[in-house]
């Protein structure tokens, strides 16, 4: 008998499956997979993109708010020179159209790589109930972007910032197609707290992040 | 990990004997507690309902553990259409087998590992490099332990709980051949930098799953540091070790387990980086391995599946019982002697390991309830302790002695007249201890039980004489 077998023969026998309520159990199953009944939530009060900053605040990320998206590449620019970090970056291939160039950015459209100093990303959406970004993998949009610079500049529009993390799943089930290899949340930047409980900012992953939301996009 | 429970006693009494861990466990005391008390208030500020949210959540893991096979099913058959490999262990052993099988089918020579407890039950990194492989743990708690002669971790989330600054900054010292760093910010930037290059050249990744969900076949998985996301990016091959028990039926039910979960763990509202994996790099994609396999592991739990212990199967992990409970407190992680510490540990051992391995682990408990009280699944774990201990008489492990003296003292406690007379001379001679205080200093019979508190002196005379005055 296979190990998978071997598990699965004791695990049904401690059940107690039988034919007969097999059927049963799948339908119950499935009634339970169509309805996606959420648990108990703290309820969706207030303006979200205020609660989405203040969230973010909260978890180091520094917020800027422009009115539209041909402002988002002089916005970063400010930031980097505000945090006297080189104008240079790499950056989601979807976002390659973007006048960069005009803002003094040498923008990079690719994934990332070891010696990349500052990350650029859209977002999927946005949760306001933890200050979080919701960042697919894809082509046009890799994961290591996110990851692997250490500074990572997020833009968002601001009609994509949900209340929770149930409003993503519904955004996602709502695109179609097959889920994204990797659904990355992200709350600030990367930290630990492993010794001494000392919190610490930048662990593996970025040292700081900026999100600038777009509120006429 | 090789299981060292039975001399509990042991160790619990070097780790009071040991200032330098007892030091550091006051440094630690309190913080985790802290931090999820003011967390759950948050949530209530925020108009949540915790006690709801526990209510909903040990229901939730309970509707899968009684269709668990079924839900087992529904994931494999979900993961696999998503491009994944599913293999199955029944033991640590066979967890080996299946990593260094797959290490070699795709040439692999060095693994970075995010945290997994289950590879602690297995003994993996151990098994690795017998075959050649160079594992590395990259979250920095287990990382240090790992430059430290694989030491094993002494909480489930945070391993390295029991090491203070100094004796980090000393091993990195030596370890890096770097100048001592003083500062936490810089020895987290040194290891940042070490590890940063194994990321790199790293051939596969190995990580845990805090949870799976069968809906889509994916893993969930939580991590603060982003080790969590590198090792699940960079390398070739992934692998996915967890539990039959962490499947979960939707991302829905997902959240909401993670509401409860990374309150109860660290206290914060979020952890930096959930990610939900699904599948292998799609064709055109930049980053991302190429083969994802998940090993789903028995190591004992399909045997709790509808047992009187089945409630322990909705554990999730999050470490509160142990923050929470004084002798765990006291003595630290090291001393229960296997992978899990704690409340949590002392049922889990004894289950998966044998009861006659960790003799002394359910009587590790003071039984005051806080693990109960904060668990976010709802575990009865005190009631499960008990459970254990009754088991332990049913099949006669207690000691020689213990067992001797519940027999006499069944006899005498069934012969009144005898009974009488033993209480009349013992409450004659616990007053004669305690002289002229109200308190005994120490106990003449026990004394080990007065070393850290005093014993109360009871009143002159024994029930029977006292009830027998007022019937007069």
């Amino acid at each position: 008998m296979t190990s998978r077998e071997d598990i699965l023969t004791r695990v049904r026998e401690k059940v107690g499956r039988n034919v007969d309520d097999t059927a049963l159990a799948r339908g119950d199953m499935e009634a339970w997979l169509n309805t996606r009944r959420q648990g108990p939530r703290p309820p969706a009060a207030g303006d979200l993109l205020a609660r989405f900053r203040e969230k973010s605040e909260a978890l180091s990320t520094s917020i800027d708010i422009v009115a539209e998206w041909s402002t988002v590449p002089s916005a970063v620019a400010r930031y980097l020179a505000e945090r006297s970090l080189a104008k240079t970056a790499v950056g989601w291939p979807l976002l390659t159209g973007h006048d960069w160039a005009a803002a003094g950015i040498a923008f990079e459209g690719r994934g990332a790589r070891d010696a990349d100093r500052i990350g650029i990303t859209g977002a999927f959406c946005a949760i306001a109930e933890t200050g979080t970004l919701v960042l697919l993998s894809g082509h046009d949009t890799p994961a290591s972007v996110s990851l692997l610079p250490e500074t990572h500049v997020a833009v968002v529009a601001a009609s994509r910032i949900v209340m929770g993390m149930e409003e993503a799943w519904n955004l996602l089930r709502a695109k179609g197609g097959a889920l994204p290899r990797a659904v990355n949340f992200v709350s600030g930047p990367s930290r630990t707290g492993d010794i001494e409980q000392t919190i610490v900012l930048g662990a593996h992953g970025p040292y700081q992040v900026h999100v600038i939301v777009v509120t006429g996009a | 990990m090789q299981i060292r429970s039975m001399f509990f006693k042991a160790n619990a009494a070097a780790a009071l004997a040991n200032p330098v861990l007892q030091g550091n466990m006051r440094t630690s005391k309190g913080k985790f507690v802290d931090k999820r008390r003011t967390a759950i208030a948050d949530f209530s500020a925020e108009g949540g309902d915790f006690e709801a949210l526990r209510d909903a959540a040990a229901e939730l893991r309970d509707r899968v553990l009684k269709d668990l096979d079924l839900w087992l099913e529904k994931f494999e058959a979900a993961a696999t259409a998503s491009g994944a490999t599913v293999l199955w262990a029944k033991d640590g052993d066979e967890i080996c087998r299946h990593v260094v099988d797959i290490a070699r089918r795709h040439s692999v020579r060095k693994a970075v590992k995010s945290k997994s407890m289950l590879s602690e039950e297995a003994g993996l990194n151990q098994a690795l490099e017998a075959s050649g492989i160079k594992p590395v743990e990259t979250d920095l708690g287990e990382y240090i332990l790992q430059i430290n002669n694989n030491e094993p971790p002494s909480h489930i989330i945070a391993p390295v709980v029991h090491k203070s600054l100094d004796e980090v900054a000393d091993l990195f010292e030596k370890t890096h051949r770097t100048p001592r760093k003083t500062e936490i910010p810089e020895l987290t930037r040194e290891a940042r930098e070490v590890l940063r290059s194994h990321f790199l050249d790293a051939d596969m990744g190995i990580s845990g799953g805090n949870f799976l969900v069968a809906e889509t076949g994916s893993v969930a998985l939580v991590t603060n540091e982003g080790n969590g996301r590198m090792v699940t990016t960079l390398p070739r091959v992934h692998v996915v070790v967890t539990g039959i028990e962490k499947v979960v039926p939707t991302m829905e039910d997902l959240s909401l387990l993670l509401r409860l979960l990374i309150r109860s763990a660290t206290g914060q509202h979020i952890s930096n980086y959930v990610s939900l994996l699904t599948g292998v790099k799609r064709p055109d994609e930049h980053d991302g391995p190429e083969h994802l396999y998940f090993i789903l592991v028995d190591n004992g739990r399909a045997d709790l599946v509808a047992s009187e212990f089945q409630d322990m199967l909705r554990c999730i992990r999050c470490g509160a019982c142990m923050n929470h409970c004084p002798v765990y407190q006291t003595i630290g992680g090291h001393a229960y002697g296997w992978v899990y510490p704690g409340p949590m540990g002392s049922v889990l051992t004894p289950l998966y390991q044998g009861l006659n391995k960790a003799i002394d682990l359910p009587q590790a408990a003071t039984l005051c309830n806080q693990c109960g009280v904060v668990c976010p699944v709802k575990i009865p774990l005190p009631e499960l302790l008990r459970k254990l201990r009754e088991k332990q008489v049913e099949k006669n492990l207690r000691p020689w002695f213990e067992r001797i003296a519940l027999k006499g003292w069944a006899w005498v406690a069934s012969k009144p007249k005898l009974y009488a007379l033993g209480t009349w001379f013992g409450v004659r001679y616990l007053n004669w201890l305690a002289g002229a205080d109200d308190r005994i200093r120490v106990l003449g019979v026990a004394p080990e039980w007065t070393l850290g508190r005093d014993f109360p002196a009871p009143e002159g005379k024994t029930f029977r004489e006292l009830y027998a005055a007022r019937k007069r």
